[in-house]
């Protein structure tokens, strides 16, 4: 198992050392994470490395997942798409449906001293606060910038009951009548996903897909999600291989509660079918090394995305100092400064015009991915993201502008 | 002589929901928003981008330059001289002073792209009490070569303007132990134009010759 202190080494004795010190200050109180799936997206991947690293603070902090049916996923994708811009409908009685599955998780769960409930799906189970008391935050993921007006109104009527909303990026914060608080998200430096590799080991990945490293190989590692734009990104690779020989991996896998997935996956065989340098790998849960060794084996990371939540793939690729082209979108700016860190794009066009910009100027592609790797080790590391949310448990404790502990 | 007690501050990023898409929203935002705000957006480069050389400006600054184009008027804000201020209304002021005196004299209305307003934050503070105490200037110099980014961050730039202490902490214990060359030394460093790592290594070389 990983110890906190093995993240000396990355970040430094000092900030490990002031993690136990705040830790302290939560001592004897109960945290509870909540949300709608156990495996797939980056929710899960995060709660699965924060708790345990919790834990060995002294926190205790423990982590549960709401039951739903096919019928409760699909109107929660809708939420999802409707939150993200995407017109969508819901009618009076999904709400109802929602709302009835929310209460039947509340009915049969014991809840904490902090009830950390993340994204919307399980946002309604604040309903029980009344009765119980207790300090309730709720964590969205997600892009909110535009919102479909009807189902924010639905939802803000729950978020209001909570003692405070946490954000991963400022454009989505919204004129709430309770504090709002910013964390991004981040990625953990030893995990399978992001840990040093052998070469041989990378170099058999490639081998064991067919993945031909003779040309540049540009890759998105996404799951099939149309937000994520995987057929822009074919798009894209198609105008840069008039003109540029190269290598396009597209490879990700699907989330439990994501019933598009299937119907993604097609639209991209079938603008993928028939060339052989592009290569569509869906990859099952679990495969964490391969992801780390396409990343690292690569020679251009894309990530193409239309909205974003936060992007955590942009950060694995920066991490692993890889230039990196990313949409303009959600968390991805904060990450990325335009020419500096990487590349901001806001088409497939420009997506394509900046691919052979970067083939073609490799000194240049390589100082973005040195500038990028530094400035995601010092905000988007787990340790930095263990730090927000103790500090978030430690400030419903507690009032005013500068709290001395 | 007395202990130096190091310690250090851990921020809370606050989003307020209040955006501006051009000048005279930026004006009204600067002129509604919390002390911790106009802190928070002149000091959160210092904290995130701390190995960055030359530093870049304050958020305002940033926005006015890369989203509105407007270069005279972000030179001007990103000149004001942070150092030489006791406290954040008065920093606010300054900021306040300068856009009005732009937007009188200015015939452009630049507004932003959609996605790209200005998002007002603030930051609310958290000091912790390290176990780093200094019982002389040799102890003071190890320590220092140690403590985070957060207690170098705390001791000099929160002491002074935010918590209005008048000059930062390191200069008012060497003055009370009677150093007042090295007091005064520390004293007229600008913070402001170095990296936290650069600033670290000049207090050290100071209080190495001085102390």
């Amino acid at each position: 198992m990983i110890k906190l202190e093995d993240y000396i080494p990355v970040v430094g004795k000092s900030v490990v050392e002031e993690l136990f010190m705040l830790a302290k200050h939560i001592e004897g109180k109960k945290i509870q994470n909540i949300n709608s799936t156990a495996v797939g997206g980056g929710v899960a991947e995060i709660l699965t490395r924060m708790i345990p690293l919790l834990n060995q603070m002294g926190v205790q902090a423990r982590w549960d997942v709401i039951k739903g049916n096919e019928k409760f996923f699909v109107v929660t994708k809708k939420f999802h798409n409707g939150l993200h811009g995407v017109p969508v409908s819901v009618s009076d009685e999904e709400y109802q449906w929602f709302l009835e599955v929310n209460r039947e998780n509340a009915e049969q769960m014991q809840f904490d001293d902090v009830v950390f409930v993340h994204d919307p799906q399980p946002i309604g189970l604040v309903e029980k606060r009344q009765q119980l008391g207790k300090n309730w935050i709720w964590r969205c993921h997600i892009d909110f910038s535009k919102p479909d007006k009807n189902i924010w109104r639905f939802l803000e009527q729950y978020i209001s009951r909570y003692d405070a909303a946490v954000f991963s990026a400022p454009a989505f914060a919204r004129r709430l009548s309770i504090p709002q608080v910013l964390i991004a998200p981040s990625i953990d430096p030893l995990s399978d996903k992001n840990k040093e590799l052998e070469q041989s080991y990378i170099d058999s990945i490639f081998e064991q897909y067919k993945i031909d490293r003779s040309m540049p190989v540009v890759t998105q590692i996404s799951r099939f999600d149309y937000l994520k734009d995987p057929v822009g990104v074919i798009k894209a690779y198609k105008l840069v291989k008039k003109h540029t020989d190269l290598q396009l991996v597209l490879a990700g896998g699907g989330a439990t509660d994501d019933p598009e997935g299937p119907a993604i996956m097609k639209q991209v065989m079938d603008e993928a079918a028939g060339d052989k340098n592009i290569h569509v790998l869906f990859l099952p849960p679990g495969s964490d090394l391969e992801i780390n060794a396409l990343q690292r084996g690569s020679t251009i990371v894309l990530q193409k995305s239309l909205k974003e939540g936060f992007g955590l793939t942009v950060s694995e690729a920066l991490w692993k100092g890889k230039p990196t082209i990313a949409g303009a979108v959600g968390g991805i700016p904060l990450q990325i400064a335009h020419k500096y860190s990487g590349i901001l794009t806001h088409s497939i066009e420009g997506t394509a015009h900046w691919i052979k910009q970067l083939i073609n100027e490799p000194e240049f592609a390589q100082r973005l991915g040195v500038n990028g790797k530094e400035h995601i080790k010092n905000n988007f590391l787990i340790t930095r993201h263990i730090k927000d949310y103790l500090l978030l448990f430690v400030s419903l404790f507690h009032e005013g502008d500068v709290i001395t502990l | 002589m007395s202990e130096f007690y190091f310690d250090t501050k851990l921020d809370q990023p606050i989003l307020l929901g209040i955006k501006a898409r051009n000048l005279s929203e930026l004006l009204a935002g600067m002129q509604s928003v919390p002390e911790s705000s106009i802190y928070y957006h002149t000091h959160r480069y210092l904290r995130q981008h701390h190995f960055l050389s030359p530093e870049p400006p304050n958020d305002f600054a940033y926005w006015i330059t890369d989203v509105l184009n407007e270069d005279r008027l972000a030179e001007r804000v990103s000149s004001v001289d942070i150092i030489q201020f006791q406290s954040l209304e008065a920093l606010r002021r300054e900021f306040i002073d300068i856009l009005q005196s732009h937007m009188e004299s200015s015939e452009r209305s630049p507004s932003a792209p959609a996605g790209e307003e200005f998002h007002f934050m603030a930051a609310r503070t958290f000091v912790l009490h390290t176990p780093h105490v200094a019982h002389n200037v040799g102890e003071f110099v190890a320590i220092l070569k140690e403590v985070t980014p957060g207690s170098l961050y705390y001791h000099i730039f929160e002491a002074k303007l935010r918590l209005e202490k008048g000059e930062n902490d390191f200069s008012r214990w060497f003055r009370d132990q009677g150093k007042t060359e090295l007091a005064d030394r520390l004293t007229r460093l600008d913070p402001y134009t170095y990296t936290l790592e650069g600033l670290r290594n000049k207090m050290i070389q100071l209080v190495e010759k001085y102390g």
